[in-house]
């Protein structure tokens, strides 16, 4: 009895620091958005500062989406390797686009292929699916758990393994480490 | 700079036109995703930067990074959307389709529910 | 020489606008015309940065950000719309 109450406050506990979490991110990131939109003068950032700590103490109800972020500085490192991996596979994934738009047999071989992630939080999930989209020939058509369905338009793997290996892995080292 | 800037754009505007073609030639809807989605984020993103780099004394730079990161992310989302409702009201797969797991799992859930 | 690569680039994305809006006439299902006019809006966001460039209108830009927020939320809807309707 005794364990299962400590249980449950650990619980709570670590949910009310995921929630201050989430705030406090939630307002850094609104500051620096509207810092980034209107030019410079004082008395508007200050506005933006007040408006910024509103919404944030607002959406203290809702999920704590951004609660699950880490950060640990391997974690900001692992971001920044993430964001250059993220723009060399977008230009590989345009390349291959233009290509096989201009060849005029069109070499395409679609399917939908189902793949696993060992990711857990929602918005680590949400980023691999939409890496996914803008990686080579693969397109996010639905997620259920922690399956994805990716519409690929040249099949190389027919089985879970081998796909889950040439689709998530590249991306799900970095994020793994981020999101958790 | 300027010259830079110019290069630039013109590359994105090809990018945007080979989406656009692809858009076109492409067999079913989700080939035409894959086009329409990946090469106009890329073109678009060379396109405002280069027009963001041609005129580098303008106080404007802030918004056009704001619109870059807000395509970036909300492009695969509309498109994840669309494909989404595209493949749950039944619009056919092209001839060449190889498989679909997806239609297969939702028969297997439907076959176990019944 | 600048201004007359700058519109190449120009012509070359309202080529890509008139071939999405083919797309949009032909396509034979209401989830092919969202994807063209999707395609379609991202192109015309580009353009409108690019007006505002060389047109030296900075104004334009805020327009090109409301758009985009706009039109994204009108994909969503319309694919909620699709899938389940209203």
């Amino acid at each position: 009895m005794i364990k299962i109450q400590i249980k449950i406050k650990t619980y709570t506990e670590s949910g009310a620091m995921k929630r201050f979490k989430h705030t406090v991110l939630l307002f850094l990131f609104l500051v620096l958005l509207w810092a980034l939109l209107t030019p410079h003068n004082m008395q508007e950032i200050w506005a933006g500062v007040a408006v910024s700590a509103l919404v944030a103490l607002f959406t203290l109800r809702m999920d704590p989406v951004l609660g699950d972020l880490k950060l640990t500085p391997k974690s900001f490192l692992y971001l920044l390797i993430y964001i250059f991996v993220f723009i060399k596979e977008l230009v590989i994934s345009n390349l291959d686009v233009a290509r096989r738009v201009v060849d005029p047999k069109l070499p395409i071989k679609p399917g939908i292929v189902k793949v696993k992630t060992k990711l857990n939080s929602r918005i680590g999930r949400t980023i691999l699916a939409n890496s996914i989209t803008l990686t080579p020939g693969t397109l996010t058509v639905d997620i259920k758990d922690e399956y994805l369905y990716i519409h690929w338009i040249e099949i190389k793997h027919d089985d879970l393994e081998g796909a889950t290996k040439d689709i998530v892995q590249k991306f799900e080292k970095y994020l793994e480490v981020i999101f958790g | 700079m300027e010259l830079a800037g110019a290069i630039i754009t013109l590359i994105g505007s090809i990018f945007l036109f080979l989406g656009a073609l692809g858009l076109l030639r492409m067999p079913d809807i989700f080939n035409r995703m894959q086009a329409g989605t990946k090469a106009t984020t890329l073109g678009s993103i060379l396109f405002l930067t280069g027009s963001a780099m041609a005129h580098a004394e303008c106080t404007c730079t802030g918004k056009i990074v704001i619109l870059i990161l807000f395509i970036i992310f909300t492009n695969p989302l509309s498109s994840h959307a669309l494909a989404r409702a595209a493949h749950f009201i039944g619009i056919p797969l092209a001839k060449k389709t190889v498989k679909d797991d997806l239609a297969e799992d939702e028969k297997k859930e439907e076959g176990g529910q019944l | 020489m600048v201004n007359i690569i700058y519109q190449i680039a120009g012509a070359i994305a309202l080529a890509a606008i008139l071939l999405a809006f083919i797309r949009m006439i032909k396509g034979p299902t209401a989830a092919d015309r969202v994807v063209a006019l999707d395609a379609m809006t991202i192109i015309s966001i580009s353009l409108i940065i690019f007006l505002a460039a060389t047109l030296q209108r900075v104004i334009y830009i805020d327009i090109a950000l409301v758009y985009g927020l706009i039109s994204f939320v009108g994909i969503v809807a319309i694919a909620r719309y699709l899938e389940r309707g209203i």
